[in-house]
């Protein structure tokens, strides 16, 4: 049975549980930062980070303050727009029981900018060392032991949440409508395409310029599955200006 | 029990998904192969407790060849459910960082460099340097020629990172050595907690626990960024939101806690008084109070003597030379059988309910909107939603923390709080109380254990030099009331006194020769030996060699300029660590020279939390054992260890050379070797002979089944009576139970009797008898903690098992106050009956607009060349600093500035600002500032962010700036204290600094030196 995150945004409170439970489990080494202003650190994914809390903070017209956490990382598309632009065998692949889209050493052989352009949520890194590219593997190796992956187990106050597909869809939606209550605005992050589902109480982009994937809406499914890919990501992002 | 929460899916046989792979076909090899080998697989697990907040989040750590391999949350603890903050998650690299001290270090006075030493050399030289000082400077009488057998020259400092059996003997060797200068964190952590709680309730504990702050109704979060300084409280509060709950943050910033809030409104640090004070006047006025339960169980209808008044800002009975109150002003009207007057029509003039609402009838909104810098919009908007709770069937809880205490009048800011439940018949019911979000730790349990000055474990003042023998000193601390349906519980302090001296002294210990009470050393009365004080007399040179461990006070200490110098006076030191700090590498500090500092300094390298077993007692009073995974790492060694072999390394000097006063020292019965099980049974405590407890006999020497068995004959030992009862003969060592069975009443609240133990004998809700009318039957059906059912209580262990108060033999619920109500009018604080709203020691403003009293008229002021105060609305220093804590470094930053995870989050010093004042001061967000008082300077990273809002205070602006109190030179790059920048101000009940209030201003930094 396929398995799925649900990340409902509106519990988490930024502890960064997941983004230091994920560097732990790993034994992935920090990177050197600086404070520049915002708690985002380090500021953006990179090869030794591949789960990262994204904050935004926004005032409406009425001086009322928002201030956005969203735990981002790969969002295991159910159709892979990675997984379709590789061009080496066995580099990336997806587990058929979990759905979990994993990056092997293979991918040292690929061409990063093919696969990080192909992915619209801005997640494949490189890591200059290996060559290989580097994402969330959805702690599959923790899953297959029936383990929660690390960033989830971390999770304390419900924000993470993983389980079968059917239960976190069911999940979401019921979120959704109690949400929506006190936040019109708030909807699922491409909950069809994509295994690893958000929940945000607002516009998406106020949370992270691709929490959403915008340039696969133009795209018909049929034209994803026929290969005719472009590079996502640049899309989405000469989108967005 | 085999079924547990820690798989997600439930086992059904062949549980791994492995094994179902080949069914799909699709990629198996490469999934499986690159799946393989699950790294704790084969793996010894054992159960730990993470060492940051008092959340005590138990942990799994995973050890493989006696290496520490993973660390994750325990999913069977009822508090996190398996979850852990960034600090949690942190904890392997913690442990195995290479960055540990491993060996024992030592500087000689002078020298630029640490040098290796093996333990034996340390402690040899150790033992040396304190029998020498303490044979030099030994006090046997004070000025006034009283006995009080002490030492002042040395102090002891730390720690709130022992555990409890840690904590037992270190006090235990403390006193034995006559040290009185004798502090720890809990000290500038939640000091007034005890006092303020206490005078309320008769306990100076949160009232409640993590677990049970689902059932509120409403979660007024003040003075607390509950969300990032005791991460697992939100997983509560977002149950009770999910349900319907409201939840508002009432703080200086926006912070995490804001984010998840339904609203959240910026108040000006230091004025929570005038913003509650508000409040009891809304509740008065708008008769929003629970009627039943304040006449019933508050002393709202007693009746105080005449002497009482309340005059512009000052109470009676004060000596302007002393700056201090006589508290006899502020007595009840005693019948002539000494029975407190009541008046329960609340005619009488003179009825606290009367008094008070006439104190509070001052605190108008344009007032408390004026002082508060909070819109009356949002003052009622809190004020609505927050009273509603005063009917039986609705709760609401208050959860501070350092935002209240940390202030010249911490004790009232959360003795206030204690009017505002006791008036909506919040205390004692589910999803209600006081929740105060203990600090580190272990903070509770040492605080129980009394790693302070003023108390002897189990909440017993020191005695003072005023106290020559053991009848005198109980007959001035135990409590007597004359009314019979008062418990008075303290009224049995005689017994756990008692107990504790058999205890220190065992067998020496006898009847004629007052259980050793000459041995314990006296202070004198009115002197404090709190920290501020320490330091001030350590920097004039008063103080010449101590011990400090797990603590770092040349970070985390108010005006840290003078501080940092009065360390470089000391002729020794001992230090026990995890990682090198700011105060074991004080004398290389940026800008001195190590030749001129003088200090001998020995640094013992300690062991960390999953390398030893004991006991820390959480916020909620949960007393859990945490056991040893691994080897300590390295030659490093618990701290139990260390003061064992120290205090027998001094103890074998004395028997040898004899010396100043040896008795307390020679004569203490003392383990010979450190062993945690060994202490927890101590702790409980002995019988000293066969004795018969009812009708069950008990041999001597064995454990005493709970306190209520303590005796004051000499029959018992308990070097703490709060605990006696966690460790039985009947059912072991309570604290490693891990039962989560419940009744469905206890579910329906979240209650879990079974898991670890809680003081006191296992109550779970602290004066739960006030959650039940005077008949027993609960005021809240829905959420039942208590109820007397066929002739018992069932449900939580009650608080007091006597009968409900209209029954024969029914007593009044609040146990542990002299008159079993819970108090409004708290006489016996240092600064008055009732809160009242004064500025913060430096304030931007010049009229106080409550009175013509400026400042806490009794705050204790520390005097010296370095310490100096910014006048009031000093134009020099027109913002407002408060400094605060967040999720991913704890208290000084001394250990979690080592996780290379944490540090990577949270690198750097900032200084949050509003865009108003950045663009006032021409400061770009990114920019380095230097934020400067009159006493030091720091240099932060601006973070300029629509977070923080400027304040109109009387009529005009207020810039408030806030900055995180963790980072510290000995990481280079991240920035310095904070503390240098802020005031040596005390509260006058417990001397807790003003961190939270002082006066800066700041410009763009020249030269960027720090960062």
């Amino acid at each position: 049975m396929p398995k799925a995150f649900f990340i409902d945004t509106t519990k988490c409170t930024a502890c960064r549980g997941c983004q230091v439970g994920c560097k732990e489990w790993k034994d992935l080494p920090a990177v050197p930062t600086k404070q520049t202003g915002t708690h985002q650190n380090p500021p953006d994914l990179n090869p030794f980070n591949l789960k990262l809390v994204r904050f935004s903070e926004h005032m409406d017209k009425n001086g009322v303050v928002s201030w956005y956490f969203f735990p981002d990382q790969c969002r295991h598309c159910l159709e892979a727009p990675c997984k379709q632009a590789s061009s080496v065998e066995g580099a990336i692949i997806q587990d058929a029981a979990t759905g979990a889209v994993i990056f092997t050493e293979k991918t040292a052989k690929e061409d990063f900018e093919v696969i990080h352009g192909a992915c619209p949520y801005d997640i494949p890194r490189l890591n200059p060392a290996t060559k290989q590219i580097v994402k969330c593997d959805m702690c599959v190796d923790r899953v297959k032991a029936n383990l929660l992956p690390m960033c989830v187990k971390s999770c304390a106050m419900g924000a993470m949440n993983f389980g079968e597909r059917a239960d976190m869809l069911k999940m979401a939606a019921d979120r959704l409508v109690m949400v929506k209550k006190k936040f019109p605005k708030a909807q699922l992050c491409n909950p069809d395409d994509v295994a690893v589902i958000f929940l945000v109480a607002d516009e998406p982009k106020k949370y992270h310029a691709f929490a959403v994937a915008e340039g696969p809406a133009l795209l018909t499914r049929k034209q994803m599955l026929a290969g005719a890919f472009t590079p996502l990501r640049r899309l989405a992002r000469a989108m967005q200006g | 029990m085999t079924m547990t929460r820690r798989t997600f899916i439930k086992v059904t046989g062949a549980g791994l998904a492995g094994l179902t792979l080949g069914r799909f076909g699709l990629d198996l090899g490469p999934v499986e192969a690159y799946a393989a080998g699950l790294k704790i697989e084969g793996a010894k697990e054992t159960i730990s407790i993470c060492p940051f907040c008092s959340c005590g989040c138990n942990t799994l750590v995973h050890v493989k060849d006696g290496r520490i391999i993973n660390i994750e949350g325990d999913p069977d603890f009822p508090i996190s459910g398996g979850g852990l903050c960034a600090k949690g998650a942190s904890l392997k690299s913690l442990h195995i960082s290479p960055e540990r001290l491993t060996k024992p270090l030592y500087r000689a006075p002078g020298s630029d460099k640490w040098e290796e030493k093996d333990w034996n050399w340390m402690m040899e030289r150790i033992a040396r340097r304190i029998k020498d000082q303490r044979d030099k400077d030994f006090l046997q009488k004070n000025a006034a020629g009283q006995l009080v057998n002490r030492l002042e020259s040395v102090f002891h400092l730390g720690s709130s990172q022992v555990s409890n059996e840690e904590a037992a003997v270190l006090h235990q060797m403390v006193r034995a050595f006559g040290i009185v200068h004798f502090d720890h964190q809990a000290r500038i952590c939640h000091s007034p907690s005890v006092p303020a709680l206490a005078e309320c309730f008769g306990r100076g504990a949160m009232t409640n626990h993590y677990n049970d702050i689902q059932n509120a109704d409403a979660i007024l979060i003040m003075g607390s960024n509950a969300a990032e300084h005791h991460p697992m409280t939100f997983k509560w509060a977002l149950k009770a939101q999910a349900r319907g709950a409201v939840i508002m943050h009432v703080d200086p910033k926006f912070s995490r806690t804001s984010a998840r809030s339904d609203f959240h409104v910026p108040i000006r640090s230091g004025t929570d008084i005038a913003f509650l004070g508000g409040m009891i006047k809304y509740i008065l006025e708008k008769k929003k109070y629970f009627a039943d339960y304040v006449l019933d169980y508050t002393n709202a209808s007693f009746l105080v003597g005449e002497k009482y008044s309340f005059k512009d800002g000052m109470f009676s009975g004060f000596d302007p030379d002393k700056k201090k109150y006589d508290k006899s002003a502020w007595a009840f009207d005693k019948d002539a059988d000494g029975k407190v007057k009541r008046d329960p029509t609340y005619k009488h003039p003179r009825c606290v309910m009367n008094l008070m609402k006439a104190h509070y009838s001052r605190y108008d909104l344009d007032r408390v909107s004026s002082v508060t810098g909070v819109s009356k919009q949002d003052l009622l908007r809190v004020y609505e939603a927050y009273t509603a709770t005063g009917r039986p069937d609705k709760a609401g809880t208050i959860v501070y923390a350092l935002g209240w205490t940390q202030h010249s009048v911490g004790v009232q800011n959360i003795r206030l709080s204690g009017l505002v439940q006791q008036l909506l018949g919040n205390i004692g019911i589910a999803g209600g109380g006081i929740n105060a979000l203990r600090g580190e730790p272990n903070v509770q349990g040492t605080t129980d254990h009394a790693l302070l000055y003023g108390y002897l474990p189990g909440y017993h003042s020191t005695p003072t030099a005023n106290y020559q023998t053991l009848e005198e000193y109980l007959k001035a601390y135990t409590p007597v009331t004359k009314d019979p349906m008062s418990v008075n519980w303290w009224g049995n302090r005689p017994k756990y006194v008692v107990s504790l001296l058999k205890s220190w002294y065992g067998d020496n210990a006898t009847k004629e020769n007052d259980y050793g009470y000459s041995w314990v050393p006296k202070m004198d009365p009115g002197v404090d030996y709190s920290h501020l004080y320490i330091f001030d007399r350590m920097y004039k040179g008063g103080i010449k060699g101590g011990l400090c461990f797990a603590h770092n006070p040349c970070q985390s200490i108010p005006n840290l300029n003078k501080v940092r110098k009065a360390w470089d006076k000391l002729d020794w030191v001992v230090i026990g660590e995890v990682f090198h700090n700011e105060t074991t590498d004080n004398w290389r500090r940026p800008g001195v020279d190590p030749k001129t500092v003088k200090t001998e300094v020995f640094l013992l390298p300690s062991a960390y939390r999953a390398e030893k077993d004991g006991t820390i007692s959480n916020s909620g009073r949960w007393h859990m054992w945490h056991y040893k995974a691994v080897e300590p790492l390295g030659q490093s060694r618990n701290m139990g260890e260390m003061f064992v072999e120290i205090m027998n390394r001094v103890r074998a000097l004395y028997a040898k050379e004899g010396g100043a006063f040896p008795e307390p020292i020679t004569k203490a019965d003392y383990p010979a070797k450190f062993e945690a099980e060994a202490e927890a049974k101590r702790i409980n405590g002995f019988f000293t002979r066969d004795t018969k407890v009812g009708d069950k006999e008990y041999k001597k020497g064995q454990l005493v089944p709970g306190f209520p068995s303590l005796k004051d004959d000499g029959s018992t030992t308990s070097l703490n009576w709060l605990y006696c009862g966690g460790y039985t003969e009947a059912e072991g060592n309570l604290s490693k139970r891990r039962d989560l069975t419940q009744t469905p009443m206890q579910a329906k609240i979240g209650l879990y009797p079974g898991f670890a133990w809680a003081w006191p004998m296992n109550r779970r809700v602290l004066y739960n008898r006030a959650s039940v009318d005077k008949n027993g039957k609960p005021f809240n059906p829905d959420k039942t903690v208590i109820v007397w059912q066929d002739g018992k209580w069932v449900g939580d262990v009650p608080d007091g098992g006597y009968p409900p108060m209209s029954m024969e033999g029914g007593k009044y619920p609040f146990i542990m106050t002299t008159e079993g109500h819970s108090q409004l009018f708290g006489p016996g604080r240092e600064d008055g009956p009732f809160p009242e709203h004064y500025e913060p020691a430096e304030t931007p403003l010049v009229v106080n607009p409550f009175s013509k009293q400026m400042h806490n008229p009794c705050m204790k002021v520390i005097q010296s060349d370095m310490d100096q105060l910014a006048k009031n609305g000093d134009p020099r220093f027109p913002i407002v600093l408060t400094t605060y804590s967040l999720t991913e470094h704890w208290c000084s930053g001394s250990e979690t500035r080592n996780s290379p995870p944490l540090l990577e989050a949270e690198p750097q010093q900032y200084v949050e600002m509003s865009p108003q004042l950045a663009q006032e001061k021409g400061i770009k967000n990114g920019d380095v500032v230097e934020v400067e008082s009159l006493r030091g300077k720091t240099q932060a990273v601006a973070m300029v962010t629509v977070r923080i809002k400027p304040f109109k205070v009387a009529g005009k602006t207020v810039h408030l700036v806030g900055m995180p109190f963790c980072f510290g030179w000995s990481k280079p790059k991240c920035g310095d204290s904070t503390n240098r920048v802020t005031v040596s101000i005390g509260d006058p009940n417990t001397t807790i600094p003003e961190y939270k209030a002082c006066l800066v201003n700041l410009r763009k930094a020249e030269k960027v030196t720090e960062l």
